[in-house]
């Protein structure tokens, strides 16, 4: 006997096959809700969802620093038996229950509707901050449209003797990251004000995002014909380009240098368990929402597999092309540092030009040391070894707006290649931002917090401005600190929580016969074998062990984050801080209310469901007594 | 006036005849003849080679050694308070084409200097003479000082040739094919460029053209929505009308009904089922 929950009503509350059909074939039905044009464009948007700024500047991360060729291992492993099943998962209950994160849980059981809040609650989190990373992008955009771009050169200071200070000790890429465009304040504490440029491009990012969206998928179904290829079209420009420049293959050939050893560190796992799981875009609530307007027979099954494919092929593209231009970067900086050492060996001993080339550095460097060794000494020769250069590896917005920027500035047309970059990084963000925003807005007009009277324009139109005004809080001096802060705790531990019960909730409270029946009816043929151990065993343990894994390394490491002090000692290094107490606060209600969410409401509707069963009790003894009395009348009737 | 000829005929001459070169500084390889005429001096190498005028050259010698060696040596030296030390990199600026340094460099070096001064000093008129270069190396590096033109003993202090470099630097640069970076005055730091400032930042361009366009499509699109509304809601009107008109005619399905209405075919639900 499969193990099975009780669930009672569960035939109550869905629709039945035979309905289902109906449904199909009806017209009338089908205006209520909306429906995909085509097939395409399903696709399009499922595809965008989850290929988003994680399979760029994550990934490649990810793959240098667990053993390159080697971290390729888990990783397959785990899209297998993780990533395909969830997705699998999610697409089939969305289309068979046909609503949105949280008419699905509720749906499959009352108590279960808050797995449905906790989605909403994460995906409007990280869509408040999601949205200021595109803020961001676009500000670097607007900058690409110069000839010199700023970000190549460091400005002059005040009385035009020299350069900015701050600039000249870090670099012109930083300098204008840090405090041109952020402005960032040395502390989470000091909120720095509001920084105008950036409202005017948080503003600009979220009219985008509501154009697209303005009509739900009507709007969005054609958005992503752009937002999801063009990403693909620029990264392919991106790989010729890269191909074409010096130090390229060196990159490429380091990321995927496979250094087995790694494969034993549980962490590769751990990591490789977290990226799948996140990249997925899985627990948003999204997924479920956008295969609920799927007709009743598509084919689930096939288009799980595909997104899979696509994604996992994506994530390794990506990683080719952006370590094609590290590599690139990489080389020049090499270059540049025995250039400046040949140099300095040249002026101090008045060699002629040539004598010194990078083949013989190292024996005329071993020669002149012999002879004049207190000289060598005082110059101060730095080491320039080219693997430390490429092993610098640098994630996230370190790698889109510092590192990349800064290779781009070293190519030839720079301001082409910096608007190709910016664009490709917006459209990637845009299509995730169009799942993560369907993850709020669904619940939303399922929990009827909007009249029904009001159009969908000005329901999409009030929660882009609400989520624009609370997106302030990231524009402030301190807010990079904030972005991460949310990135940490937002968007992790409760995501696991959510997947986990989603898990339980389709496998043991719905039933896997029930749900095997159902594919069965969609897609015309029984879920095999993988699927039914992966569903049961494989994939709900996997999600436990991450979660137990993060959870213990959140909770027992100190909370450092790190800042841009220009009055550190070790500036330009980053210094890091211990968070200030009221920021725990902070971290509890980002990472603890979605998560207490699940238990939280199903108590909630347990004690009302008791409350309610003893009203109903009541009403029933007074009810009865009703049907005495007429049953009196009927017999005086009859007799006459 | 100083008359350099070229190193390897004096050398040539040096190795037969003893006492033709005079050097006015021992470690360097180059050979100085002190005369009063390029022609004369020609003439002079031609009779020393035949041993005539050797006491005038003698003499000369002595003087050579005596006086205008030390004179010079005093004047530029490694390290001169009044100096400045020239770097040049040619094969970094120029790889390939890079020109070879040679004595005819060294002259033109000085003949720019010399017309840096008089640009600078617009009444005193500098002369090659006026230049002295000294310490040459083969990276190519030496260092250089500035006579007055009225005295040959006194140089010119270093704030007035920095100066005068710095006012003429473009043209200098120019005059070797060089830049900033690869023909260095050690000590006179390039003038920065002046920042281009326009007078709207680019960026605000671009966002308000992006932000026209998407308010634009917003509007276009709310505009249409509720055009379509309303045309729903005309139409639905229309609609509404004529279906009541059927059902007071008694039209259903199109279909004229007359008749009268069969009482056995109403609903006995009023009454509860036994």
């Amino acid at each position: 006997m499969r193990l099975q929950l009780p669930n009672p009503g569960l035939e109550d509350r869905i629709l039945s096959h035979e309905d289902l059909d109906k449904l199909e074939t009806e017209e009338a039905g089908s205006g209520d809700r909306p429906k995909w044009d085509n097939k395409t464009q399903y696709m399009l948007t499922c595809v965008g969802f989850c290929v988003g700024l994680g399979n760029v500047w994550r990934f490649p991360y990810l793959c240098q620093s667990h053993g390159g060729g080697a971290f390729m291992i888990p990783f397959l492993i785990l899209l297998v038996l993780e990533g395909v099943p969830l997705l699998h998962l999610e697409f089939a209950i969305g289309q068979r229950l046909r609503k949105g994160s949280l008419g699905v849980w509720s749906t499959i059981h009352p108590y279960l509707a808050g797995v449905g809040i906790a989605s909403m609650f994460v995906s409007l989190m990280i869509s408040l901050y999601y949205n200021t990373i595109m803020a961001w992008v676009m500000w670097y955009l607007f900058n690409s449209f110069q000839e010199t771009l700023p970000w190549s050169q460091c400005p002059l200071n005040y009385n035009l003797t020299g350069l900015v200070s701050e600039c000249e000790q870090s670099s012109p890429v930083d300098y204008f990251w840090y405090r041109e465009t952020l402005n960032t304040t040395p502390d989470i504490g000091e909120n720095g004000g509001l920084q105008w440029w950036m409202v005017l491009c948080l503003i600009s990012a979220w009219a985008v995002l509501y154009i697209c969206i303005i009509r739900g998928i009507e709007t969005t179904g054609k958005a992503v014909y752009v937002t999801s290829t063009l990403p693909y079209v620029v990264l392919s420009i991106f790989l010729i380009r890269g191909l074409t420049l010096k130090g390229s293959l060196s990159g490429v050939v380091f990321l995927f240098t496979p250094d087995l050893t790694e494969l034993t560190n549980p962490t590769t796992w751990l990591d490789a368990g977290a990226q799948v799981f996140y990249s997925f875009s899985i627990a948003f609530g999204g997924l479920i929402s956008f295969s609920s307007y799927n007709s009743v027979h598509n084919n689930c099954e096939q288009d799980a597999v595909i997104i899979s494919a696509v994604n996992g092929f994506t994530s390794v593209y990506a990683a080719t092309v952006i370590y094609t231009i590290i590599g690139f970067r990489a080389t020049e900086r090499f270059d540049n540092c025995l250039g400046g050492n040949i140099l300095t060996l040249l002026n101090t001993f008045d060699l002629p030009e040539g004598n010194v080339t990078e083949n013989n550095y190292d024996q005329v460097l071993q020669s002149l040391n012999g002879t004049h060794p207190d000289i060598i000494q005082g110059l101060n020769l730095k080491t320039c070894d080219l693997n430390t250069f490429l092993s610098e590896g640098v994630e996230g917005t370190g790698l889109a707006f510092i590192v990349f920027t800064e290779a781009i500035t070293k190519m030839p047309v720079s301001p082409v290649w910096s608007v190709l970059f910016f664009i490709m990084l917006f459209c990637l963000g845009l299509s995730s931002m169009f799942g993560n925003i369907e993850g709020v807005l669904v619940p939303l007009q399922d929990l009827g917090v909007f009249p029904k009277s009001w159009p969908k324009e000005a329901t999409t139109g009030t929660t882009c401005v609400l989520c624009c005004i609370a997106g302030l809080i990231f524009v402030q001096g301190s807010g990079n600190y904030w972005l991460s802060l949310f990135d940490s705790f937002a968007g992790s531990i409760p995501l696991l929580i959510i997947a986990f019960c989603e898990m339980v909730g389709v496998v043991y409270l719905y039933g896997i016969d029930r749900f095997n029946e159902d594919i069965k009816f969609m897609i015309g043929h029984k879920p095999n074998l993988f699927w039914q151990i992966t569903w049961r065993f494989v994939s709900p343990a996997i999600m436990f062990v991450i979660f137990v894994f993060y959870f213990i390394t959140k909770v027992t490491e100190t909370l450092l984050y790190k800042t841009w002090n220009p009055e550190s000692e070790n500036f330009p290094t980053l210094e890091e801080k211990p968070y200030p107490a009221w920021i725990y606060v902070i971290i509890f209600i980002l990472a603890g209310i979605p998560s207490l969410a699940v238990p939280g409401t199903a108590l909630y509707k347990c004690l009302r469901r008791k409350r309610d069963t003893k009203a109903e009790q009541q009403e029933l003894k007074t009810v009865s007594n009703h049907i005495d009395v007429n049953d009196k009348a009927q017999d005086g009737k009859s007799h006459t | 006036m100083l008359y350099r000829p070229k190193a390897d005929t004096i050398r040539r001459r040096w190795q037969n005849n003893s006492h033709i070169c005079f050097f006015t500084k021992p470690e360097s390889n180059l050979c100085w003849v002190k005369c009063t005429k390029r022609i004369a001096c020609n003439k002079q190498l031609h009779d020393l080679q035949h041993g005539q005028e050797g006491m005038l050259v003698w003499v000369l010698f002595l003087l050579c050694q005596g006086v205008a060696p030390a004179l010079t040596q005093d004047l530029c030296q490694r390290d001169a308070p009044n100096g400045y030390k020239v770097r040049i990199s040619l094969k970094t600026a120029l790889g390939e084409d890079a020109y070879e340094w040679n004595q005819s460099e060294m002259f033109f070096f000085r003949a720019t200097m010399a017309f840096a001064m008089r640009r600078h000093f617009q009444m005193e008129t500098y002369n090659v003479d006026n230049i002295i270069l000294c310490v040459q190396t083969s990276r190519v590096s030496f260092w250089f000082v500035v006579t007055s033109p009225d005295n040959a003993t006194m140089l010119i202090p270093k704030a007035d040739v920095e100066k005068a470099v710095r006012m003429a630097r473009h043209r200098i640069n120019n005059a070797f094919l060089l830049s900033d970076r690869t023909l260095e005055f050690l000590g006179i730091h390039p003038t920065l460029a002046a920042p281009v400032n326009p007078d709207t930042p680019p960026w605000l361009i671009v966002f308000g053209v992006v932000i026209g366009a998407v308010c634009a499509g917003i509007i276009a699109l709310l505009v249409s929505s509720l055009l379509q509304k309303r045309r729903k809601e005309k139409g639905m009107t229309e609609d509404g009308q004529d279906e009541e008109d059927m059902q007071v005619k008694g039209v259903e399905n199109g279909i004229n009904l007359d008749g009268t209405y069969n009482r056995g075919f109403t609903d006995d639900d009023r009454f509860t089922k036994l």
